[in-house]
């Protein structure tokens, strides 16, 4: 490209310079609409935010009122996907534990995220001796089960939502460090570091306005990909019973008591596993879809 | 104008000595050229000199003073680098704003705006480069915007690190020709790295040949054309060259 | 060897080559014939001088190649079948590349790499295999052809890698070499000493050669003759001997845009690019 035919386009480009992330948004989202499997994540993602929000609006019963008269009803046109052994319509409680759910992988995305992110950039960017303390610390998280160390950390909490969030985020950040700390270790030495440090840039600045914003995406993708294990943990926290606790419609907790009816009345377990299937395939593939989308080589067609 | 004065500088990764016992002065305004075969330590000493690289040994005095007692703000506004690559030493998410602008706010400048256009028109940038990404630009153009960066601080010395051997033939000529320029508007003193000798003839008054990390001679320009070296590696290299372009 | 060559090994009437999902063609009415003589292509980078290469072996999956005639030794290369390729590839035809660091394989030695290069294409035993090899190597100025033999490809210089690369290329007899920017990643020292190598070779055995390179000095002194590309163009083709009076403004350019060991230290000229030069030519070669 030489300077002239460079200098022909300046105007168009100045005029879309303040909303630059908004236009990559936008691309990222066409583009993730462009392959069904993505698509898919996305549509599934949006029923799951609308229902949350739209709850109170889309539910047909009050989730926690028991009906002892129609107990364990098949589906129906009353009620959509049957009642549990309380009377309780599922098609509502499933509703309303999307807000539960949502909850739960919001809290450990925005817990995990930086956690790990820090973590990696800073043993990453530092490395020696800071790099072994941290990346032991991580190693040492890593080589626990996740399932038994949230098991036991709830235990010692005692059950509830709240301590199943941080147990599995205890859990969750350590890949996340792992991940943080080899983009690092592939930018650490790049030219516009060591330009940075000739600018006369704190090791802080360096890490969270050059290393951070590179080692972003691939940190994104690795966080939706985890979402799912994050809701399978939840579920599995919640169907041995320490995650949330019984009256409240979290999908785990529902498969849980549903368990022992399951074999007359198969709705019970059904539409939470359902549920819980839909969501995770979801996030998977939105994970898969978002690598491909922030691939890059595909950085120049932004 | 400063000038630069390297004293018995050493460093070594592991066992393996990559400099041995470097000196060399360079006169405030000069461009004092170091060339040498891959691996031979040239770019390693620009390293050193900038501080990149702190566990070395030996002295460097620029202006007098030493880059080790210069505080990092004095040191940044004394010396600044523009590097081989022009494709990887551009953060690729900053614009050419940020990139500028970054030094400014770490130094505590004011007028940014006034600077940014400043120096962009300095090196022959339209104004409203200011809102391009790195990957909106050509090879030239990025290395222009490289050095911009460098200017902003407004450094006494710039170091180059092969600033063009990544650039085609026309735009090697338009970078050169843009240094060969601002040296001789604002009195920059150059170290430049390179392996083609036609680029240090053009540009640089002596250079040192380095080989396995010593200095083994240092020459003036006009001892290129006649091979007036004396050390049998440096008549080897300059012969080389000048049996490469046979333009003797 | 380097005045008129009597067969063409080569001819190629308007190549034209064209990415997907690109606006226009990477490459435009190429035609060029090329006997037993160094070829040079020179020009910028994105100019569609690597494309050429690649696309004589096939290399390309993402392009359409299109071209009225395009026939390697009787080969029309456009029609062959990928199988027809296979045979073409590395034996007849095969293709030195920039950096020796990224063609041979890290984790074998480098001696197997040649030899199996050579199995490839000719059944033998393994022990005639190797000692071909060995020759080879020493062919390409090895002095220690046995110790090289057993090394790793991380544990050899540049240049002795690229001679690597020039004897594993060499060794099964092809018709015609490409050579992509045989030297650009090696030291001066050692550069002129490869090219002399190839040189050497490539006219003892009567090989086609084609240079592709951004070098102006070095087509000038290691081709006959030369294609000067500009935007996927040939904008003009002179023997190298000629390079000098090159006619077209974007030849002569590149030419004064080179600083000179000696020259002035005036302002180099700089290349002004006209719209003109990327407009559509009568092909002529």
């Amino acid at each position: 490209m030489t300077m002239t035919d460079a200098s022909q386009r300046p105007a168009r480009e100045t005029v879309k310079r303040v909303p630059q992330s908004l236009i990559a948004l936008r691309n990222i989202l066409t583009f993730l609409l462009k392959s069904p499997t993505s698509a898919f994540g996305l549509l599934v993602l949006a029923v799951l935010l609308s229902g949350a929000a739209l709850a109170p609006l889309l539910a047909t019963h009050d989730p926690y009122a028991q009906d002892l008269q129609s107990a364990l009803q098949a589906p129906s046109m009353a009620h959509f996907f049957g009642t549990d052994e309380l009377g309780r319509d599922i098609y509502s409680r499933i509703l309303y534990g999307s807000r539960i759910t949502l909850t739960f992988i919001t809290l450990v995305s925005v817990i995990v995220g930086p956690i790990g992110l820090l973590v990696g950039t800073v043993a990453g960017y530092f490395g020696g001796r800071i790099d072994t303390v941290l990346m032991r610390i991580t190693d040492i998280f890593l080589s626990f089960p996740s399932l038994i160390l949230s098991l036991a950390f709830v235990a010692a909490l005692g059950p509830s939502l709240n301590n199943a969030i941080i147990a599995i985020s205890l859990t969750a950040w350590p890949p996340i460090a792992r991940l943080a700390r080899a983009e690092t270790l592939t930018f650490r030495s790049a030219d516009y570091i060591a330009a940075a440090r000739l600018q006369g840039a704190s090791s802080g600045r360096i890490i969270w306005r050059s290393i951070v914003p590179m080692c972003l995406p691939s940190v994104l993708i690795r966080l939706t990909l985890n979402m799912a294990t994050v809701i399978l943990t939840a579920a599995g926290l919640g169907f041995l019973g320490l995650g949330a606790q019984p009256p409240l419609p979290e999908w785990g907790a529902m498969i849980a008591t549903g368990r022992r009816y399951m074999i007359d009345s198969w709705w019970t377990v059904t539409f939470p596993g359902l549920a819980i299937l839909c969501v995770s395939l979801a996030f998977n593939l939105l994970g898969d879809g978002l690598r491909d989308a922030l691939d890059p080589k595909q950085m120049n067609r932004r | 104008m400063k000038s630069v004065n390297v004293r018995n500088m050493e460093i070594a990764f592991g066992e393996t000595r990559v400099l041995k016992d470097v000196c060399f002065d360079v006169e405030p305004g000069e461009c004092f050229g170091l060339v040498g075969e891959s691996g031979s330590g040239k770019s390693t000493v620009l390293r050193c000199l900038s501080l990149l690289l702190s566990v070395w040994g030996g002295e460097v005095k620029i202006g007098g003073t030493s880059v080790r007692d210069m505080a990092t703000p004095e040191r940044c506004r004394t010396l600044q680098m523009v590097f081989q690559d022009p494709y990887g030493s551009l953060h690729p998410r900053h614009s050419v704003r940020t990139t500028l602008s970054e030094s400014l706010i770490v130094n505590r400048l004011d007028n940014h705006q006034e600077r940014m256009e400043q120096v962009l028109t300095d090196v022959g940038l339209p104004i409203d480069f200011l809102d391009r990404y790195p990957h909106q630009l050509s090879g030239g153009q990025r290395q222009r915007v490289a050095i911009a960066r460098a200017l902003i601080l407004e450094p006494d010395v710039l170091l180059l690190d092969e600033p063009t051997s990544a650039l085609d033939v026309s735009v090697q000529a338009e970078i050169l020709n843009l240094l060969a320029r601002l040296r001789a508007e604002k009195g920059f003193t150059y170290i430049m790295v390179s392996h083609d000798l036609a680029v240090v003839d053009h540009m640089c008054e002596r250079f040192a040949v380095m080989q396995a990390g010593r200095i083994v001679e240092i020459l003036p320009r006009e001892a290129i054309p006649g091979n007036g070296a004396t050390d049998p590696y440096a008549r080897e290299l300059i012969g080389a060259s000048l049996e490469y372009e046979r333009a003797v | 060897m380097t005045d008129h060559p009597s067969d063409p090994i080569l001819s190629v009437e308007n190549l034209s080559i064209h990415y997907r999902g690109t606006p226009r063609p990477a490459v435009r009415n190429v035609s060029f014939t090329l006997g037993r003589e160094r070829l040079g292509i020179v020009g910028e980078s994105g100019s569609g001088k690597s494309t050429v290469g690649r696309a004589l072996l096939r290399l390309l999956p993402t392009a359409e190649i299109t071209a009225d005639r395009m026939s390697f030794k009787g080969i029309d290369l456009l029609r062959a079948s990928e199988k027809d390729m296979l045979h073409v590839r590395g034996a007849q035809m095969s293709m030195i590349l920039q950096d020796p660091k990224f063609s041979l394989n890290p984790i074998q030695r480098c001696g197997d790499q040649i030899t199996e290069a050579y199995l490839t294409h000719n059944k033998c035993p393994k022990r005639e295999a190797r000692a071909r090899t060995l020759d080879m190597l020493e062919a390409v100025q090895i002095r220690d052809p046995e110790r090289v033999y057993g090394l790793y490809p991380h544990e050899v210089s540049g240049g002795m890698g690229q001679r690597i690369m020039i004897a594993m290329m060499l060794l099964t007899n092809p018709s015609l070499v490409i050579a992509d920017e045989p030297t650009s990643a090696l030291d001066v020292t050692v550069r002129l000493q490869v090219l002399g190598i190839l040189d050497a070779l490539v006219r003892d055995k009567g090989i086609g050669l084609i240079m592709i390179s951004h070098d102006l000095n070095l087509v000038r002194n290691f081709c006959d003759r030369v294609l000067i590309m500009y935007a996927g163009q040939v904008v003009e083709s002179l023997k190298a001997s000629e390079l000098d009076n090159a006619q077209h403004p974007y030849s002569r350019g590149l030419l004064a845009a080179q600083p000179r060991i000696g020259g002035g230290r005036g302002t180099l000229p700089v290349l002004q690019r006209r719209p003109e030069w990327s407009e559509p030519v009568e092909a002529s070669s």
